[in-house]
């Protein structure tokens, strides 16, 4: 190890993730030291010095990179909250985990906004979820519940309405069987309970009032200049909730000058369903069906996420097989087509965003269709797949894609499934892309609506912490499937999609092309899936148990999703409150975290680019609000 | 920062010798041959395409397929697959089975109530009235089907093959309060069903089984004919069983019913042999020791 106070930047920069550690121990002796819990990795910063102690990670370290700050609420177990933070060099590698801990009443830990933009949602959230306070936000409100609810639902000790049991299974289903309607038991109405000190005629809700003020006004429209001496009105527009271009309930709050949008806030919450508390009651198993329910286009992806951290978990443990190489073959098939769905499915309302009302997107959707097919014929069902399993997957190929006429005037279609996935896979999926392609590349009209339009700069990218085709088509290459590597990525070829410009032509770009790149791994797949064709899916032969051991530890699995890095941190309480379920659920969601900079990219452009910036970014609100 | 202007990047794109236009030309030609194409298909069928002979349905839905691919809902249906999910339904024995005519597959062990995410079953286990023990079978079954949420997982982990995924999805119903919380009888379909919409699967089912039969009965039909065995051919056994009596009412009798033909006097019918019982349990002390002491050594 190379003696910091000698090292010169770059060679601190390349750092190992350890030397990194001792790096930060040595030049923080007093605020610095190591998570030594069982299972557990990286350092545990002091509060108050958190923000000098981060600055040294993003400029001496170089991870310039925030991928996920997360909260967890460790009640009964130390009795403290936690902010526990993963960041990441953008030229690749492994993360460098920090905590900092607080008290759980009035717990408070300064902000990182100063130094990573991309804390700015995250914290928020754990504001709203856990009651965080973060000194140097600046503008902690909440995000995903609304301003004037009471409580923050994810600590330990607060219960949702139609509060069951902590964790389940629920004692009431076997063997009595006390079958009932959650609301015939909890009257809608009566299913909260109130403080004492609360009036309830005269409870309301202040989120309008705030997100006003956040944006410097009053409710009321200012007079102003504009630059040629006339005397304009600033308005406040809100665009959605119930906006056909906000892709779901999601609304922008912007303020224009003229045509000219001058500042823009996302307000978002409405589909919110508090995923990760359900998650912290259900069991591990029962979790996978839930991602699917995440960024529903693409639940392959979110299944293999969420698998991956788990089975990070249980590969601390003694028995522990991981998956089979037909295996791991099968699931990086399934995700590279789910892939292809997620950037036809995004290219093509993107164009509906920007006028091309239709047309194109039914043309790209019939492949769509057809993987939907393939998705339904191997997991079961075409888009809550709920197909991979820990250490496995539901089931191997069929094969044969056969149906069965059941009802009335059924249809009948029985192919191949190797067949039908190799003209996939060689004629159909490509010549598909060739069509979007010349329908698009070089569409005047496109080319003048998106190019120069919806600017990021690399920087800004990373530092907000911008994912997925939003941080490659500012000119950052970084994709998790080449710098942190999972499953069998590293022994596929493939190159990683980059564009320059920064603007929605780029990002269209990089889809583009990631689309190619995901039909050239699938011709790599093929031959693999030939070639293991009659091996077991799962390393001892059998079908993993319903309830795996999980040992004590946490996890972070990430995985490249069609939207951007989906990430998973997962704690496992080991014994503590139960082996079965997770101590700690959390969803690095990209569709959330890459709206942190949609304000930054909006302003100075046209009330009719928003919409088109916002496709380009690629939400999906199923994530965005968990 | 910007990057290209507009006028560098629509030269570089369209290969600065093309005229302004012809990107638009493209792809307008696109549209013309997708419109031309979603003919081909009526030209090639006529009204076939429309009738309801399948032969051509796999070939419109097909990979070579060009043009119009949608599904004339509900005069035409997409049949789903075999692995497709929706609500599940209980097996039952077919109404014709010789012995177990109308009886349970589940055995209530509960074990779907617990993989279920969403806890939408509820179970009552059934216990026999004279000794108060449970018997493998369910006294009620509830799955509420707004709660459902298709994943598929009560069928994957149940260990009798007893809940299956169902493929009839037309549940459309006026009032969700009476009609959505499915009963033990409105679940239960004939194992001969399952054979008919998923004859893979269920092919497959029966080899880890080792048998069409539900696994304790294919158990106890060994055992019968074991001990049969000794005292005349397993035949024999037969007729006797289809004696016995062909209208059982509830479900507490059908249980007594495969007793009656057992040759074993006395015992419930899936309650094991004690010396069978006694074995088992010596290999599992066997077995642990040996465990402790590999960890030991």
């Amino acid at each position: 190890m190379v003696s910091p106070a000698l090292a010169p930047d770059d060679v601190v920069k390349a750092l190992s993730i350890e030397d990194s550690m001792a790096y930060l121990k040595s030049k923080h002796p007093d605020a610095v030291s190591d998570d030594e819990r069982e299972g557990y990795s990286g350092v545990v910063v002091q509060a108050s010095k958190l923000v000098e102690v981060a600055r040294a990670i993003r400029d001496d370290l170089g991870f310039d990179y925030l991928s996920s700050a997360t909260a967890v609420d460790y009640l009964g177990a130390g009795d403290h909250m936690e902010m526990v933070y993963h960041a990441y060099r953008t030229s690749g590698g492994g993360a460098l985990v920090f905590k900092a801990q607080t008290e759980r009443e009035n717990p408070e830990i300064p902000s990182l906004v100063p130094v990573w933009r991309g804390a700015d949602f995250q914290e928020r959230e754990a504001w709203d979820l856990y009651g965080i306070k973060f000194p140097g936000h600046p503008n902690l409100r909440r995000i995903l519940m609304w301003e004037g609810f009471h409580g923050h639902p994810m600590r330990k000790d607060w219960r949702e309405a139609y509060y069951e049991e902590e964790q389940k299974p629920f004692d009431n289903r076997w063997p009595g069987g006390h079958v009932h309607r959650s609301e015939e038991k909890n009257v809608f109405g009566k299913n909260v309970t109130y403080p004492p000190d609360i009036d309830l005629n005269r409870l309301m809700d202040t989120s309008e009032s705030e997100v006003y003020a956040s944006l410097g006004l009053g409710v009321d429209v200012e007079r102003i200049l504009d630059k040629d001496g006339f005397e304009t009105n600033e308005l406040v527009v809100n665009m959605g909730p119930h906006h056909p271009s906000t892709h779901g309930v999601f609304r922008m709050v912007l303020t224009v000058d003229g045509e000219t949008v001058t500042s823009l806030e996302p307000v978002m919450g409405y589909l919110h369903r508090n995923h990760e508390k359900i998650g912290e009651r259900n069991t591990y198993l029962h979790n996978i069906p839930f991602t699917d329910r995440l960024d529903y286009i693409s639940s392959m992806g979110n299944n293999h996420g969420y698998v991956l951290a788990v089975e990070q978990l249980m590969s601390l443990g003694r028995k522990y097989n991981p998956p089979t190489y037909r295996c791991e073959a099968i699931r990086v098939m399934m995700v590279e087509l789910s892939r292809i769905v997620n950037h036809l499915w995004a290219i093509g309302f993107w164009l509906n965003d920007i006028g091309a009302f239709f047309t194109p997107v039914l043309y790209f959707i019939q492949e769509r269709e057809r993987i939907l097919d393939f998705f339904e014929a191997v997991a079961g069902s075409r888009m809550m797949c709920n197909y991979m399993r820990f250490g496995g997957l539901f089931g191997d190929l069929p094969e044969r894609i056969k149906s069965v006429s059941n009802l009335t005037n059924d249809r009948v279609r029985d192919y191949n499934t190797m067949q039908f996935l190799t003209e996939m896979v060689n004629e159909r999926i490509p010549r598909t892309i060739d069509e979007l392609e010349q329908l698009l590349t070089q569409n005047e009209i496109l080319l003048e609506r998106s190019i120069g339009v919806g600017i990021l700069s690399a920087d800004d990218a990373i530092n907000y912490s911008a994912a997925g085709p939003l941080l490659r088509g500012s000119g950052v290459a970084y994709d998790v499937r080449r710098a942190d590597p999972y499953s069998i990525y590293p022994e596929l070829d493939f190159d990683v999609a980059v564009e320059q410009d920064g603007d929605m032509y780029a990002r269209y770009r990089v889809r583009v092309t990631e689309l190619r790149e995901s039909v050239r791994i699938l011709k790599q797949i093929l031959p693999r899936l030939e070639a293991t064709y009659g091996e077991s899916i799962w390393a001892d032969g059998k079908p993993g148990a319903y309830a795996p051991r999980v040992p004590f530890g946490e996890a972070y699995g990430r995985v490249e999703n069609g939207k951007g890095e989906l990430g998973y941190y997962v704690v496992s309480a080991g014994g503590r409150g139960g082996s079965s379920n997770p101590w700690r659920y959390h969803v690095r969601a990209p569709s959330f975290i890459n709206l942190t900079p949609m304000g930054l990219m909006s302003s100075g452009y046209k009330v009719a680019d928003i919409v088109g910036i916002l496709g380009s970014i690629d939400i999906v609100l199923g994530e965005t609000d968990r | 920062m910007r990057g290209l202007t507009l006028q560098e990047a629509t030269n570089e794109a369209s290969l600065g010798e093309n005229m302004y236009g012809t990107g638009l030309a493209k792809g307008l030609m696109l549209t013309l041959r997708h419109f031309v194409d979603s003919f081909v298909d009526d030209l090639r069928y006529g009204l076939r395409k429309y009738s309801h002979a399948t032969d051509n349905f796999g070939l419109r839905q097909g990979t070579e397929a060009k043009g119009v691919i949608t599904v004339q809902y509900p005069d035409e249906k997409v049949a789903v697959p075999e692995r497709f999910r929706f609500v599940p339904f209980l097996i039952v024995e077919d109404e014709d089975h010789p012995i177990r005519s109308g009886k349970d597959w589940c055995t209530s062990c509960g074990i779907c109530a617990k993989v279920c995410p969403p806890q939408c079953i509820w179970i009552v286990r059934g216990n026999d009235p004279d000794t108060g023990r449970p018997v493998p079978e369910p006294e009620a079954f509830f799955i509420d089907i707004d709660i459902c949420m298709n994943c598929g997982y009560c069928a994957e982990y149940c260990p009798f093959d007893a809940i299956k995924m169902d493929h009839d999805y037309e549940l459309a119903s006026y009032d969700r309060t009476s009609h959505h919380i499915h009963d033990k009888e409105k679940l239960s379909k004939p194992a001969s069903y399952w054979r008919d919409i998923a004859p893979t699967r269920a092919y497959e089912e029966m080899l880890v089984r080792g048998t069409w039969e539900h696994k304790d009965a294919a158990k106890e039909a060994r055992r019968g004919s074991a001990s049969a065995s000794t005292r005349s051919s397993s035949r024999a056994q037969e007729p006797q069983a289809e004696a016995a009596p062909a209208a059982v009412a509830t479900s507490a009798e059908a249980a007594a019913a495969p007793a009656a033909s057992a040759p074993v006097e006395g015992a419930t019918p899936w309650s094991e042999d004690d010396a069978k019982r006694e074995e088992r349990r010596r290999k599992a002390l066997e077995r642990k020791a040996k465990r402790a002491a590999k960890s030991g050594g």
